[in-house]
């Protein structure tokens, strides 16, 4: 479908497939197997100003969009789900500044993420708090002009790899969901640390790690926002960030279709390629079907982000739902279309399902995700009366 | 120093189609792009100039479109481009397009040293980097695969040969083609590509260049295709049966009869 893209990104999308298709399609399936962080890579995207993308301009990024990112995101997915994980997650960190920080925070941070010198990461989930934030337990006291931080994130995105963490705590348990307060965190700083690197099923070359804090002494200037509105922090940020997840999984998928159908034309049996046999065909147009309307939902939701709307909470996690769901149906769908050798780690479609679950698990849970969407049902309901 | 880099516009489809009548390229409808082995010597001519504070001019020759090839090659960090177009041009051979690359590099300015690919993926000759180097007057040195020593009025090179690799130092200003072994071409940049979207990219043709039209273009090609066509392979083959040690003996009776040994 034509979804009409400006000059710039039609130069961003080209951009960004070179990358994939030229550094790192040879690479991918090494990396999944050996679980190794792409650093050559990140390096290689940030000569290219891609890291810049999603930066504002005044802090020497090139002030694109919602959009624009979810491009560069479609594009890298479709290669390797786990690198464009590892870009994503920096977008991701860095949002929280972009939205609620001020300006010598931005200065500060900012210029160094667009430059690529320096990744950033976000962090809310805890052992006992994921779609639950407000039984977050790492707690924030405050010391003077400085933080005491004491407890511990899991499976955070570009753990270890990242230089800069932004981090939802509690500065007063006792306010619940409204004593969490966000900070920025530079590695290095002393009492913070790193945990296990964890096993994943897919994105393997993604990083996912522990940040551990022991009596971690952080300066009030790194509070982001005020105290008590680390949760407004992180579900704005969120609401932001769910169409790139969306993006992740049309990419993924993009690439799942792509060499299913390839496969199908070579594959012959019976005397005839199995794209001549219909079932193989319907399947094929079932996943190209589904793939088209979640592009368009996603690339409407992106947009409408940009164009300034002032709530997109239900948007958003439309898109992220749906892409994602399609997504790991479409690459099940590739796994059975190439069959036998689908399912061999020497083709990439299983790679591709792994991957994909990811998308439907983190986020927001595709469950939760659904309950945020009947809410904001429920209240315009309500309000109709 | 002052790098020309020489590039042509090539289909970019691996899958071309082959006119079976004529034998040529059926090139209409198909997108195109730099010539790969040209990166090669447009990513060398930029570290070149990011090593000396240089400067960096492409040049083609091509319709408009090729125009396109020319941003490309900003975007990846050249300085200047020049697209030299004329219809008076079309279906020059490459002693007709060494020609005019000739004039072009006269006419842009002092140069130290012009960079090419080692052939074309379309034509396959690897004839115009040596005519040009006649042309201009100047000496070459082909499949250059590391560049040792860039001095004022020399150059080291290193040159790959079917018997091994030659040292040689050539006078400057010169021309060399390179051979894929010599960099890992870079990805272009955003701000790069966006830069050279507005650049100035001048179009000069057979007058401004002084060309006389009747030298260049099918009329100025001495080069006459006789006859394109696909090659046959009449290779038989024939595997041998039975255990090892038979199959040596058999292999042995054949290579005698044939007079191989």
């Amino acid at each position: 479908m034509e979804y009409f893209l400006s000059e710039q990104q039609k130069t961003l999308k080209g951009l960004a497939r070179q990358i994939a298709e030229q550094r790192i399609l040879p690479v991918r399936a090494e990396l999944d197997e050996r679980e190794e962080f792409p650093w050559d890579l990140i390096k290689e995207m940030a000569s290219s100003d891609l890291l810049r993308v999603f930066i504002p301009e005044e802090y020497d990024g090139l002030g694109g969009g919602c959009f624009d990112l979810c491009l560069v995101v479609e594009e890298l997915s479709r290669v390797c789900g786990g690198i464009a994980i590892s870009y994503a997650a920096s977008a991701l960190g860095v949002l929280p500044l972009i939205l609620y920080g001020n300006d010598a925070q931005k200065s500060k941070y900012l210029p160094a993420v667009a430059s690529g010198s320096r990744l950033a990461a976000f962090a809310v989930t805890e052992a006992t708090a994921g779609s639950d934030a407000s039984a977050i337990r790492t707690s924030a006291r405050r010391d003077g002009d400085h933080y005491v931080l004491n407890g511990t994130k899991q499976f955070i995105t570009n753990g270890g790899e990242a230089e800069i963490y932004t981090v939802v705590v509690m500065t007063d348990a006792a306010k619940g969901s409204r004593g969490a307060s966000a900070l920025v965190v530079e590695k290095g700083t002393p009492g913070f640390t790193f945990g296990k690197k964890e096993k994943k099923m897919g994105i393997r070359s993604s990083a996912t790690r522990e940040l551990v804090f022991r009596d971690c002494r952080v300066p009030v200037e790194n509070l982001i926002s005020r105290e008590g509105m680390g949760f407004i922090v992180a579900m704005r940020t969120l609401d932001r960030s769910r169409p790139g997840v969306g993006a992740q999984a049309l990419g993924i998928a993009q690439g799942a279709l792509e060499a299913a159908a390839e496969y199908a034309q070579q594959r012959v049996q019976f005397g005839h390629p199995i794209s001549t046999i219909q079932a193989v065909q319907h399947m094929l147009a079932n996943m190209a079907t589904e793939l088209e309307a979640a592009r368009a939902l996603v690339y409407a939701t992106a947009r409408t982000i940009d164009a300034g709307a002032r709530s997109f909470t239900e948007e958003s996690a439309m898109a992220k739902l749906f892409a994602s769901d399609m997504a790991m149906r479409v690459t099940t769908d590739a796994v059975q279309i190439l069959a036998g050798a689908g399912y061999m780690r020497d083709y990439p479609v299983e790679k591709m399902m792994r991957d994909a679950k990811i998308t439907q698990i983190y986020e927001g849970t595709n469950q939760v995700i659904r309950n945020a969407i009947a809410l904001e049902v429920l209240k315009r309901k309500a309000k109709q009366g | 120093m002052n790098v020309i880099v020489c590039i042509k516009q090539v289909p970019a489809k691996i899958k071309i189609e082959i006119d079976p009548k004529t034998g040529t390229l059926a090139s209409g409808g198909v997108d195109r792009a730099i010539n790969p082995p040209d990166l090669y010597a447009l990513e060398e001519g930029i570290r070149i100039k990011e090593r000396t504070k240089g400067k960096v001019t492409v040049l083609t020759i091509g319709p408009a479109k090729a125009d396109e090839s020319l941003r490309e090659a900003i975007g990846y960090g050249a300085d200047e481009a020049i697209l030299l177009s004329d219809p008076a041009f079309e279906g020059s051979d490459t002693w007709a397009t060494s020609h005019v690359l000739a004039k072009a590099i006269k006419k842009s300015g002092q140069f130290d040293l012009v960079l090419c690919g080692k052939q074309s993926i379309d034509g396959e000759t690897g004839q115009v980097g040596p005519m040009l180097a006649e042309a201009l007057g100047v000496p070459f040195v082909s499949l250059v695969n590391k560049i040792e020593e860039l001095g004022q009025i020399s150059i080291k090179v290193m040159r790959m040969s079917d018997e091994g690799h030659q040292l040689i130092e050539m006078m400057l200003p010169g021309v060399i083609n390179v051979v894929k072994e010599i960099n890992v071409p870079r990805i272009p940049s955003l701000r790069g590509l966006m830069v050279a979207k507005k650049a100035k990219v001048p179009v000069w043709n057979a007058q401004e260049l002084g060309i006389d039209p009747a030298v260049v273009g099918s009329a100025g090609s001495p080069t006459r295709v006789a006859k394109v066509f696909f090659p046959q392979r009449p290779g038989k083959s024939e595997m041998l049966q039975g255990n090892p040690e038979s199959q040596v003996d058999q292999l042995l009776e054949k290579l005698r009869q044939t007079k191989a040994i």
